[in-house]
This record gives C-alpha cells, structure tokens and sequence, in this order.
C-alpha cells in the first residue's frame, strides 16, 4: 500500500472503527488504574486486560513484567509504557509484494468464515482503484455458490474474474487464473481459496498444491500468501499460523472484523512467536472497510482506553 | 477437540495425586495451574475466576485436605465442577406448535448458514419436514449458498423477492410453511454485531415476526474472550434459547464451550463437526466434562457407529467373525466403516484413558491410504486375504509389485491390520470390564456399550447382543430416529 492509499483508506475509518471497540470496553483502565504508584494489584489487574484481548496468558505476563520492571511512576505512565511494548512487538506493517515483471499475485487462505472472500473482494477494489487491471480468481470450489459471491464482488470492484467448475480442483482455477494474467496483461491476480481447517491435512496438502501451482506458472508468485484471521478468535489463532504457515508459505495476516468489540489479541502470538505480521485490518463488510495495519492504533485499542 | 486442556489438567491432577498428604498451598498451586490451562483453552476471565474461586472454597476445607485421598477428593471437586460448567443436561430443541420457527443468529463467519443445512438434514432424520428460509440478504450470494444447500438436503427453500426486506421475509415465512405443509421453518439470518443497533433491531423484528420457537446463537468453538460479551450482546436483544457451536472438528481448545453455559445460563444444544450434512450432533455437557478429564465419551462413540454401520452386513460380518475370525477384506470395510464415524484422533478421544491408547495413534489412516490399502489387498490371493500370516517376504515382494507399492507399504498395511485387531479388542475387553464393573462408572455412561462390527462384540440391536429393550433399560443407545429430547441419563 502506497502512502496515499494509507492516507485514503487507513486512518481515519480505522481509528472510528477502534474507537467503537474501545468505548465498548467502557474504560476499564481508567476504573482500574486511579493515580498514585502503581502497585501489584494493578499491574495485575493489567494482565488480566490483555488476557480479555486474546493475547494469552504468557504474552500477557510477559509485556506486564516488562512494565513492571521499568517501574512506572504512575498510571499513566505504566499504560503508555504497556502500549509502547505492545506496538514495538506487534512492528510495522510493509506495503504487500508486488512481482517484478509481470503479474503481481496475491493469495488468501485461512478457516472457514475468516472473511478471505470479503477481503480478497475489498482488495481488489483498492488495487483498481489505484489504476491496476485487476483478475481474480474464485479457487474456492467447494463451498455452495463460492464462486458467485466472489464475482459479485468483480463485478463491485471492477475486477475480472476466473471461476471453475463447482468441485472441480482448486488448482486448475489457480492455473487457469495465472495463464490468463499473463494473456490479459493483468497487473495484480487476487486468488480466494476455500476455508479449510488447519487440521484437515488433505487440504492443507491441496493448498500447496494451489501455491506450486501458481508458481510454476508464474515465477516468484504467489508475491504474497495472506492468512486472514478473524479478530474474535482465541488461542486457535497460534495454531493456525502455524500449520498453514507450514503448508502454505504465509507471508502474512489480515486481521479481519476487528469493528467488532474483539481486538485481535491473538495476532500478537502469531508475530512474536512466529514472526508473522499484520498487514492489513479488516474494519467492516463494505467495499472500503480495509487498511494497512498500524502498530500504534492496535495497541492503544488492545490496552483500552483511560 | 479438548485434548490440549485435558493433557493440562490430567497433568496438574497427576502432580496432585503425587503429594500424599495435601496442603492448603499444595492445592493453591494446583489451582493456579488450572487457572492457566482454562485460559489458554479460551474459557472466558470471568469464569475461570468464579471455577478457581468455587473449587477453591470447597477443596481447601478441612475435612478434604484431612481425608485419606485428598488428591482425589480435589479432583472430583473439579470433575463436578466442570460438569456444572458445562449445564449439566443435554438440552434438545423443542418445537411447540406447527410451523415451529428456528432462527439462527451470530457473528458474521460464524457457520450459520452451513447450520441451517445441517439442522434441515438432521429435522428431516428426526421425521420432520422442514423450510429453509434464506434471510440473509447482506452477504453477497448468501442466498444462492442457501438455495444450493437446501437442494443438496432435499429441503424446500423460502427465497427473497428483489427488494424485500429480511423482515419481510420472515413474514412471509409462517404463510409459505404452512402452503408447502412444512411443520418447521429454519430462519437464516445475515451476520451481524452485537454492538450494531440497526442490524440488532432487525434481528430482534425477524425474530418476532416469525414467533420463534428457538432462537439459537451460532458461535464459532475458536472464539477466544470475547464469546461471553458476544453473546450477552445477542441476548440483550433477543430472546435466545440456545448456541450451536460449530467447527468443533479443529483443534480449537474450546473454551467458548465451557464459558457460555454459565455465563448466560444458555444451554449449548448442537455442535457442528465438520461441513457434510450429518455433521451436526446433540451437545452432552455430562460426557463432555468425562473427555475433558480424560475419562472418554464412549456413549458418542457407539452412536457414531450405530449411524455408519449397516445392520446386515453388519451383521454378516459377525457370523463371519465368529466363524473364521476377521480377515483383510473384513479390514478394508471395517476401516471405510471407521473412517466414515470420523478422524480417527477424534475416536480414540473417545476411549476412556486415552493416554493408555497413545500406542495405536499409529494406526494412521487417511482417504489417500484407502486407495493404497485397496491395491494392495487386491494383489493378494484370497488365501493370503484369509490368512495373512502366511504372507512371508516373498509373497509381500509379490504383492508390493503387483500393486506398484513398496514392501514397506506391505508390511506397514499388515501392521495396521493388527494394529486395528487389538484396538478392537482393547474396546471389547472395556466394554466386558465396565459391563462388569457396573455401578463404578462415571456418570452419563452406560453400563452396555458396545463396539466395533467384526470384534465379536455385542451391540444393541444386532444379532447375538442383548435385545434392544434390554439395551434400553440399561441406558445403552438404542438404533432409532434422535427425537429432540433425550432420555434422563441414569
């Protein structure tokens, strides 16, 4: 994402979009923390905020102990520091990988109802509108009418469109999709592929399949391998990184539906265990809901408001 | 689904158990171990605390840390607690009276409409005749999924007229059941957030228009914290009378399962487990709680191979077993069979002491294998199918080349072979043993379980097993259409 398209889509929305979570949240630091030094109570009263935002128990314990011993001088103090740790562990977001020459290919994997349709179809629409010919590929052939709603979000954002037989192979879409990238002189080729249980090792199999695929046909793709993960999910979301990690190359996460009162927690096992990072956040189910992630408005959403 | 919680706790049991004499700090550290597991199980905060707070209050008292087994005193304290966690009795669907409205709610992704194709599907097994009603009109061809997925179930499905509003549909809903003599309509809604006042509104009007008879939460079992304050949301707005807990099948710990009850007090009646039509199944919060504490859910295991197995050949398979003892061809059915009740991992968490099984997790068997294991068979003579002791190195080389497969594969398939005979009769040694244990088992299991086709065992309802009024009065399952109630656990 350029810094005009950060400008254009991110900020602002986003911010609204934490803003709702962290009013619901009611500003429970505030009732926790009051002045004066902060002492053990609190701290822990702190962890136990963090643990409430899906970040785990050891995570948890480990940025409070950070904290604790900078020893803080008061409340406020102890919650920027907490912050701070937060987003320097979370790191920046880099623009997605674009291909050198030729198609630019981008992929989407995750479980079932992450929102990769949604996302794939709210991408597309910003790389059209950044003035790319854009072609996506519906390589979901096993959910009932996969396919139909992902051409309804072509048809939204002026994408094309590859679609297969309905339970025809995943990777003969993919295949398809590449070869005509290259003939239709398309810029980025978004590839959506059916939700899939990371312990379904079957598919876990199809789905590299589906990346050896795209790469034989285009070399160096897929540029990016983006695992979309739903900000309402739990410990799972280690566990998820990790073997689709395995089995797919991920490259990177989308955290999605984080307009919803759930922050995301767990996605910061998923860069400080795993080293895999946000990219993107998913604000919403309309075409404009999606922005380069920002360490900064994550952790002042996660630690809450004062 | 709960192995990682319970490994935990059977871990911090098992350190419990090490002590002997107990002391008061003995049991906090336990504690504060099991305060640990929940939460990485994504039991909601406030749960674990009021869990840890109650076992803390009945386990550190006098009398408990005084007794001969205080280890065990302190575990069943656990064991019942989490029982209560989980709610105790299965609660069913009730449907009042005709057309009966199910509308399913939730989070977007959560598995509604997927839901509604299997609740349809598992209706129609139950007698009934139901309507899917498609009034999710946000999702881009929400529809259309629905429409495809009621053809697959051989369900009617309600569509929308261009422009209606999900009220409206919903309205029309009631009218169109009964026009088709439909004596259930299933109510599919668009996902939305607890915290979004318009589309709450709307939930709460579908909800009245169609005079819900069950109005069920879907949740998906690998929401983290925030399971409890979603459906607290939800039920701030409609009447709810239930969750549906889908994609149960993964690895998630859980823990929305274990935080819902006793956070909204609303009972968990379906779990979703997996994305066929049949995956959809009754949630039993009694064997739950024996899974989770590593004391295994046979009760499922034997419904789950009442469903698969066909009576008759079932019951050939027997006579055969009896007569000349299962040989590979028998192998190769029972294991489409097996394969057919579910991942094998997920089985074997059924066996009570699942630790003690961990051996025969070797017995690795996937769809790719059963190609594999069909060559193979089928490049043996029927001697050696009869007889596979014969098969010595000469005859596996024979055999490996004939199915184009490595002698490996050979004898891994023959190890497998055996593997499943001593499984088989590991299960049947239990259901002789817990048939003669009788009144020491825990509770929510029957005293008549019964096992796999071709182990000589005796399963309810086939020949040379007890008759099914017998199986009935014992408490064992019974082969019949699953009415929404089920029968008191003795």
């Amino acid at each position: 994402m350029s810094e005009t398209e950060r400008g254009r889509f991110g900020l602002g929305r986003l911010r609204a979009a934490l803003t709702r979570t962290r009013d619901a949240l009611g500003g429970r630091i505030a009732e926790i923390l009051g002045g004066g030094p902060v002492g053990e109570e609190r701290l822990e009263a702190l962890e136990e905020v963090l643990i409430a935002g899906d970040v785990g128990v050891a995570a948890a314990m480990r940025l409070v102990e950070a904290v604790r011993t900078a020893r803080p001088g008061g409340a406020d103090e102890a919650r920027r520091s907490l912050v701070a740790a937060v987003a320097q562990a979370m790191g920046p977001a880099r623009p997605l990988a674009r291909a050198d020459a030729g198609p630019t290919v981008w992929v989407m994997v995750g479980v079932n109802g992450a929102g990769k349709t949604t996302t794939a179809g709210k991408l597309a629409a910003q790389a059209v509108r950044d003035g790319n010919r854009v072609l996506l590929a519906a390589a979901d052939t096993f959910r009932a009418a996969a396919a139909d709603q992902l051409a309804l979000w072509a048809q939204r954002s002026g994408a094309g469109i590859v679609r297969g037989a309905p339970g025809g192979d995943p990777a003969a879409v993919a295949f398809d999709a590449a070869r005509a990238a290259t003939a239709r002189g398309v810029d980025v080729l978004i590839v959506d592929t059916a939700g899939r249980l990371q312990t379904k090792e079957p598919l876990m199999a199809e789905l590299g399949k589906v990346m050896r695929v795209i790469g034989r046909e285009l070399p160096g793709a897929p540029h990016e391998r983006l695992l979309v993960l739903d900000a309402t999910v739990g410990q799972n979301a280690l566990s998820q990184a990790r073997v689709f990690g395995e089995a797919a190359g991920v490259t990177g996460v989308v955290l999605a539906k984080m307009d919803s009162t759930a922050r995301g927690g767990a996605a910061l096992a998923v860069r400080t265990d795993l080293g895999l990072p946000v990219r993107l956040v998913g604000t919403g189910e309309g075409i404009d809901d999606l922005g380069p992630f920002d360490p900064e408005d994550y952790a002042e959403a996660l630690v809450g408001a004062i | 689904m709960f192995e990682s919680l319970s490994q935990r706790l059977q871990g911090v049991f098992g350190r419990l158990r090490g002590h002997g004499v107990l002391r008061a700090e003995d049991v906090d550290q336990a504690l504060r171990e099991v305060r640990i597991a929940l939460l990485e199980a994504d039991v909601e905060l406030g749960v674990v605390k009021a869990f840890v707070a109650r076992v803390r209050e009945r386990a550190v008292g006098e009398d408990v840390l005084a007794s001969l087994t205080p280890a065990q005193t302190v575990i069943k304290i656990v064991h019942d607690e989490l029982v209560r966690l989980l709610g105790g009795e299965t609660a069913g669907l009730r449907y009042g009276d005709a057309p009966a409205a199910v509308v399913l709610v939730g989070l977007q992704g959560s598995g509604k409409t997927t839901a509604a194709g299997k609740l349809a599907h598992l209706m129609q097994r139950q007698g009934r005749h139901p309507l899917l009603v498609a009034a999710d009109l946000v999702r881009p061809a929400a529809v259309e999924q629905l429409r495809l997925t009621g053809e697959r179930v051989g369900v009617p499905v309600l569509m929308p007229v261009p422009g209606e509003t999900a009220v409206a549909v919903a309205r029309r809903a009631r009218e169109e059941a009964r026009r088709l003599g439909r004596d259930t309509f299933i109510v599919d809604t668009a996902g939305r957030l607890q915290i979004d006042d318009a589309l709450m509104d709307e939930a709460a009007a579908v909800v009245g228009a169609v005079s819900a008879a069950e109005v069920l939460l879907v949740v998906d079992a690998m929401t983290g914290q925030e399971s409890v304050r979603v459906a607290r949301g939800f039920g701030g707005r409609v009447a709810l009378t239930g969750i549906v807990l889908t994609k149960m099948d993964g690895d998630a710990r859980g823990g929305a399962a274990l935080s819902l009850r006793e956070a909204t007090g609303l009972p968990v009646k379906l779990v979703g487990t997996g994305e066929r039509p049949d995956a959809l199944e009754p949630f039993h919060p009694d064997r739950m709680a024996s899974r989770i504490l590593g004391m295994g859910d046979v009760l499922t295991l034997i419904e789950r191979t009442q469903a698969v197995v066909d009576q008759d050949a079932a019951r050939a398979l027997q006579e055969k077993a009896m007569k000349d003892g299962l040989d590979l061809e028998d192998f190769l059915g029972t294991l489409r069979q097996v394969r057919r009740m579910g991942p094998l991992d997920n089985l074997l968490g059924m066996l009570p002491g699942m630790g003690a099984l961990k051996a025969a997790r070797n017995v690795e068997v996937d769809e790719k294998d059963i190609g594999r294991l069909e060559a193979i068979v089928s490049s043996m003579t029927p001697e050696e199918r009869r007889r596979p002791e014969i098969l010595d190195a000469s005859r596996r080389r024979r055999v490996a080349r004939g199915s184009g497969t490595q002698v490996q594969d050979v004898n891994r398939l023959l190890r497998q072979f055996e593997g499943m005979q001593r499984m088989m009769r590991e299960v049947g040694g239990l259901s002789r043993r817990m048939r003669r244990a009788g009144a020491a088992l825990p509770p929510g299991m029957p005293p008549l379980p019964g096992g796999l086709p071709g182990a000589g065992l005796n399963l309810p309802g086939l020949p040379g097993a007890p008759p099914a009024g017998a199986a009935a009065e014992g408490g064992g399952p019974v082969r019949r259409p699953h009415g929404p109630k089920r029968k008191k656990r003795r």
